[in-house]
């Protein structure tokens, strides 16, 4: 204990450290799947090659993902944020585009055929309709992605990258437990912490959801189980 | 493109195939830690999942579990366990277990949870015993989503240990933690070159294995391509159980 309260403003920087390298790869994330799940949904014959290639890359251990990236990209070294949120991003992804697949495929067609029958725009019915109904889905898909997110980014710590996973580093190399502890228990309370804001958010966002027990109710409990 | 052909040579050098540091040794160690891992965390969390399934008892405590593991630091454990009980297998062992059996647990009730109500009470109509309705109704229609929850562990097992090689554990990690110590770039990519193959590998044959196992009157029935999957056919197909590992 006596280890935490010498050393909080390095614990504090590192958790904000932690904290910026785990924001961007979500939002990137979000952003890159939502073309690719909509792709997806929409060309019959791609579903299939991009799902199964986003298992694939979600398959790919993250020790060795972040040590392959920079040799194969080749435009940052090893040791950088950068490496961190690449990698961080791509699970990301690998994560979402399945949700964002799923959520518009959800939505019902007899709704689209109204939207656009009432004179939406091919565009217009996608970020008016089909985006909002698919909301609860994505929200669920972005809460996994969010926990595994902050939860990824200590492996980086291995590395000697910024953030929470340096604690461990040190706390193994120096035997100080309260470290590691530590580091553990940030790790554990961020990924809450937003995973408890992103639940908010979808409640200011979508209202109307999560109060029918619907039919679908099973299928999100599977994506957050 | 050098590194490529770097680690490619890296591999091919008879040196880096032989003995007890060879690529097929630890290859063969790291496959085998992960197998016995999950073997174990299957022999523990399989009975209880199908429990939770059949019964729809301890359920919320098992999303929970699920939920939480999410959010614990592989590496944190791994570094605390080893820090506890000292450099070599047991610390990493215990942390691939712990690490394991929220997805097979979570993939053997959801299996048992996705059976529709009416095939089990219909099954209970025709006079079959509780036992009966475990083994020939839940059990063969949940096998897929049990699968998922298997291969989800395995994979999240064969991450750790290329982690737990900081530790002393062996396995593939082992090059690219010598690797990282020596600043040889070329032999960590070599070695998470052969970490991404053995993942892949291992996720094919498991998705392969999860659409086998399908029961043929099931596999019939299956709508083909419709918009809306029912709860039904949609759980019997998902692979989302996977979702949420590493």
């Amino acid at each position: 204990m006596t280890w935490i309260w010498s050393n909080t403003d390095y614990i504090w920087d590192k958790t904000l450290v932690h904290l910026g390298l785990s924001v961007p790869p979500v939002l990137l994330a979000f952003v890159i799947s939502l073309p690719i799940g909509w792709l997806a949904n929409r060309v019959a014959w791609l579903r299939g090659v991009l799902l199964t290639a986003s298992g694939l890359i979600y398959a790919i251990p993250s020790f060795a993902l972040l040590v392959a990236l920079p040799g194969i990209i080749g435009l940052y070294p090893l040791r950088s944020s950068t490496n961190l949120i690449v990698g961080l991003t791509l699970y990301g992804v690998a994560l979402m585009v399945r949700s964002t697949a799923d959520g518009l495929r959800a939505v019902e067609a007899d709704v689209l055929q109204s939207a656009s029958a009432v004179g939406y725009s091919p565009w217009q019915r996608f970020w008016r309709v089909e985006l909002p109904l698919a909301g609860p889905v994505l929200l669920a898909g972005l809460r996994v992605v969010v926990v595994s997110t902050v939860s990824l980014a200590t492996v980086g710590g291995i590395l000697g990258i910024n953030g929470l996973g340096l604690l461990f580093n040190d706390g193994l190399q120096r035997s100080i437990l309260a470290e590691i502890g530590t580091g553990i228990v940030l790790t554990i309370v961020m990924a809450l912490v937003l995973d408890g804001l992103l639940v908010l958010l979808g409640r200011v966002l979508m209202p109307w959801a999560g109060r029918e027990p619907g039919p679908r109710s099973r299928r999100q409990e599977a994506v957050t189980a | 493109m050098n590194v490529f052909l770097d680690s490619l040579a890296w591999l091919a050098d008879p040196v880096h195939l032989a003995g007890p540091n060879g690529v097929p040794a630890r290859l063969g160690e790291h496959v085998l830690y992960s197998l016995a891992a999950v073997a174990i965390a299957a022999v523990v969390a399989i009975p209880v999942g199908f429990l939770i399934g059949h019964t729809g008892r301890g359920r919320t405590v098992a999303v929970a579990l699920t939920g939480g593991v999410r959010a614990l630091p592989t590496v944190g454990l791994v570094f605390l366990l080893a820090l506890v009980l000292g450099i070599g297998i047991t610390a990493p062992m215990i942390a691939f277990v712990v690490l394991a059996i929220p997805s097979i647990l979570a993939g053997a009730y959801s299996g048992f949870e996705a059976v529709d109500r009416a095939t089990i009470d219909a099954a209970r109509a025709v006079g079959m015993t509780e036992w009966q309705i475990v083994t020939r109704v839940e059990l063969p229609l949940g096998l897929p989503l049990l699968i998922g929850g298997l291969r989800s562990a395995l994979l999240q097992v064969v991450a750790t240990t290329t982690i737990a090689a900081t530790v002393g554990a062996g396995g593939l990690g082992i090059y690219i933690f010598t690797g990282l110590r020596s600043n040889d770039y070329t032999q960590m990519f070599a070695g998470s070159l052969v970490v991404i193959a053995l993942a892949v590998v291992l996720e094919v044959l498991f998705s392969v294995l999860q659409r086998l196992v399908v029961p043929a009157g099931v596999a019939a029935g299956r709508p083909l391509d419709t918009r809306v999957t029912t709860s039904r056919s949609a759980a019997a197909k998902a692979t989302s159980l996977q979702e949420g590992t590493q």
